[in-house]
């Protein structure tokens, strides 16, 4: 681990900046409940679609403060939602500020929040129609979206090893079967059929069962596709001496596959799961984007979004409700930078 | 060749049939069939529903209810819609055309840009101009097609220079033939666009890829060394070359092309396949949702034997295979 982060740090510095963020994005995830200074759910009533807050150094008067501030925001016109600084009220900005209770990890209890404001409202990402806090709900989301990429692809992966490596390593019969199921899934328009497959199931599920069906929905999906990258590697595996030494030490089928030729697939595997999260990612968020995944009032960033589709007063007058999909966008373009980097470092030509 | 052909055709056979087994499979793990919705209906007696069951052969085990569908489909009947009230296969022939339309054009438009950029790019490797293009085809290939689509709403309802959702204006009906297809191209625009924003950047980079592999090869060597012109180079011997594995990706493309699509039918409005799953979805339209899925995977059976045709077309060696 340790080894092929130095040697990603050497080969491709992108890949490794994108791994820290990576990283960096699961920590804010874990600690959502700290680091976001309102609940999910909590709804300010006189602040709907209200814009990001700016934290200030300097007042009107260009005197300099040290504590960074905000100014208090009113609203003047509920039908335009605009919204005037005050420039009276000044409220700085403090760290580990009393919030409401809750538990962090599920586990301390805590009444502190990272940063907050004693009066006045910090929204750093401004907020919803319903005036909910869109940095707040982006952190609780992000423990959605990037969890079920991580439990998709396990369990994609496990398919895929399982169907590929019997296929590639038995051949014949069986590996023709398999690989005819494998193509008739992988011809199916992935978007027709993740619907299909949700339309299987009833639309009002508890939030936990709808968590726990995108899931199975998606890695239904993945796994061909995955099964078929690791059947090409058994195929070329099987051929090595090792395999055929343990063969010849009388070793059962089973073993041979999943202690001698998987484990070689590993480094293979990793590039490949890397490059297979977005996909999962996306899936999440397009289901929640369509009102399909995801149900209010719990964030995901899919469905933080679907106000944005058919909405075109709230696009244009609050485009800050589209920062959900540039989290989409940099968890994404960080794993396929991952991907790259990592492939490259595997990469036995580059040694 | 007429022999490629009819071969790549009967593999093709067990293919679709077991997409159609795989269909009728989800239909029948779903609780519920179509007359449980017909039993609600109070003027519809039960005697009637009883026929109607053995009609389509309900009763029986599920592998003859299978053949049932099975013929009904090759017979164009998809069943009935239970929220429009209209047979599935005349919905599908509404909007099927729409999502082709916006298939083919932004297919078209994707190609027309990015193959011309890919072979630039290989060229011109390292250079600052291709950095430039490879950086903004990586953030193409990780931008959500969703969020490329709201990005480039956002953008027109500020310049309102196109039109938006639907297919036609208000003045079609009274418009000339010219004029009509003038308006529906207008409105396939956007959802076009969008589409090909999502899907220019990996063909971008795989035939960047694909071209600079050819220009490694040893016979361009060869005939660098025997002082053909570098056009002739490029445009005979090093393009042919990388063009194959592309026609055969298309096939692939195909897959993500649909299920984009898609998508962005129902995030601009235009009426095809995408929303029409969608509603079926959210009304809880099985036959409807099941229809257009199988009609999705056909539709990707005849772009993969498309692709292989083509192949054959353009590279001998698999035609004399």
């Amino acid at each position: 681990m340790k080894k092929t982060l130095q040697r990603l740090r050497k080969r491709n510095y992108i890949s490794y900046i994108s791994f820290w963020i990576i990283v960096f994005l699961y920590f804010l995830a874990i600690l959502a409940d700290f680091i976001a200074p309102y609940p999910f759910n909590k709804q300010f009533r006189d602040y709907p679609l209200c814009p990001p807050t700016k934290i200030h150094f300097f007042d009107h008067n260009k005197k300099f403060h040290l504590r960074p501030f905000v100014y208090e925001v009113k609203l003047v016109n509920p039908a335009l939602n605009q919204y005037e600084i005050v420039k009276e009220r000044i409220c700085p900005v403090y760290f580990f500020v009393k919030g409401e209770k809750k538990k962090i990890l599920g586990i301390f209890p805590s009444t502190r929040n990272l940063f907050g404001t004693k009066e006045g409202k910090i929204f750093l990402f401004g907020t919803d129609m319903h005036g909910r806090d869109i940095f707040s709900r982006i952190l609780y989301g992000a423990r959605i979206s990037l969890s079920i990429g991580i439990i998709g692809v396990s369990i994609s992966f496990f398919l895929g090893f399982l169907i590929g490596g019997i296929s590639g390593y038995f051949g014949g019969k069986i590996d023709n079967i398999l690989m005819r199921l494998v193509e008739i899934f992988m011809m199916f328009p992935a978007f027709y059929l993740m619907l299909a497959l949700r339309a299987v199931f009833p639309l009002n599920l508890s939030s936990f069962q709808i968590y726990l069906l995108i899931v199975i929905i998606l890695s239904l999906i993945g796994w061909a596709g995955l099964a078929r990258i690791i059947r090409g590697m058994v195929l070329s595996i099987k051929e090595e001496e090792y395999v055929l030494a343990a063969k010849s030490l009388g070793l059962s089928s089973f073993r041979i596959i999943f202690k001698h030729i998987i484990p070689n697939t590993f480094s293979y595997s990793i590039t490949a799961i890397t490059l297979s999260i977005p996909g999962y990612i996306l899936g999440e968020s397009t289901l929640s984007l369509l009102g399909l995944g995801i149900q209010e009032p719990y964030p995901s960033w899919g469905n933080m979004l679907s106000v944005c589709i058919g909405n075109l007063r709230v696009l244009s007058n609050a485009p800050w409700m589209l920062i959900p999909g540039l989290f989409i966008f940099l968890t994404i373009i960080c794993f396929n930078f991952l991907g790259d980097g990592l492939r490259d470092v595997f990469d036995p030509k580059n040694w | 060749m007429r022999r490629y052909i009819l071969n790549r055709l009967f593999q093709f056979i067990p293919l679709l049939i077991g997409m159609t087994f795989i269909s009728f499979l989800i239909i029948q793990i779903s609780p519920g069939d179509y007359f449980t919705q017909l039993k609600m209906n109070p003027e519809i007696s039960p005697e009637t529903i009883e026929n109607m069951r053995k009609l389509f052969g309900l009763d029986r085990p599920v592998i003859i209810q299978y053949f049932y569908w099975l013929k009904n489909i090759f017979t164009f009947n998809l069943g009935e819609s239970f929220s429009y009230h209209v047979p599935v296969s005349f919905l599908i022939k509404v909007r099927l055309k729409n999502t082709i339309a916006l298939s083919i054009f932004s297919i078209l438009l994707t190609w027309i840009i990015s193959i011309p950029l890919g072979i630039y790019g290989a060229i011109k490797d390292k250079s600052f101009n291709e950095r430039v293009l490879s950086f903004f085809a990586y953030i193409g290939i990780s931008l959500p097609s969703f969020f490329i689509a709201m990005l480039v709403i956002f953008f027109i309802s500020k310049t309102a220079i196109l039109p938006l959702g639907g297919t036609t204006s208000i003045f079609y009906e009274n418009a000339s033939g010219f004029e009509k297809f003038i308006d529906y191209l207008k409105h396939l625009l956007v959802p076009g666009i969008i589409l090909t924003l999502s899907g220019i950047g990996s063909l971008y980079r795989l035939m960047k890829n694909n071209f600079l592999e050819a220009l490694n090869s040893p016979y361009i060597f060869t005939a660098c060394a025997k002082g053909i012109p570098t056009y002739k180079i490029y445009f005979k011997h090093a393009l042919r070359n990388a063009i194959n594995p592309m026609i055969t990706i298309f096939g692939y493309e195909l897959s993500g092309i649909l299920s984009g699509a898609g998508l962005v039918e129902i995030i601009t409005g235009w009426p095809g396949m995408g929303r029409l799953v969608l509603e079926g979805v959210l009304s809880f339209d099985l036959y409807l949702v099941m229809a257009s899925l199988l009609i999705g995977g056909i539709l990707l059976i005849f772009g993969n034997l498309l692709a292989d045709i083509l192949l054959a077309l353009v590279d001998p060696r698999v035609r004399l295979r």
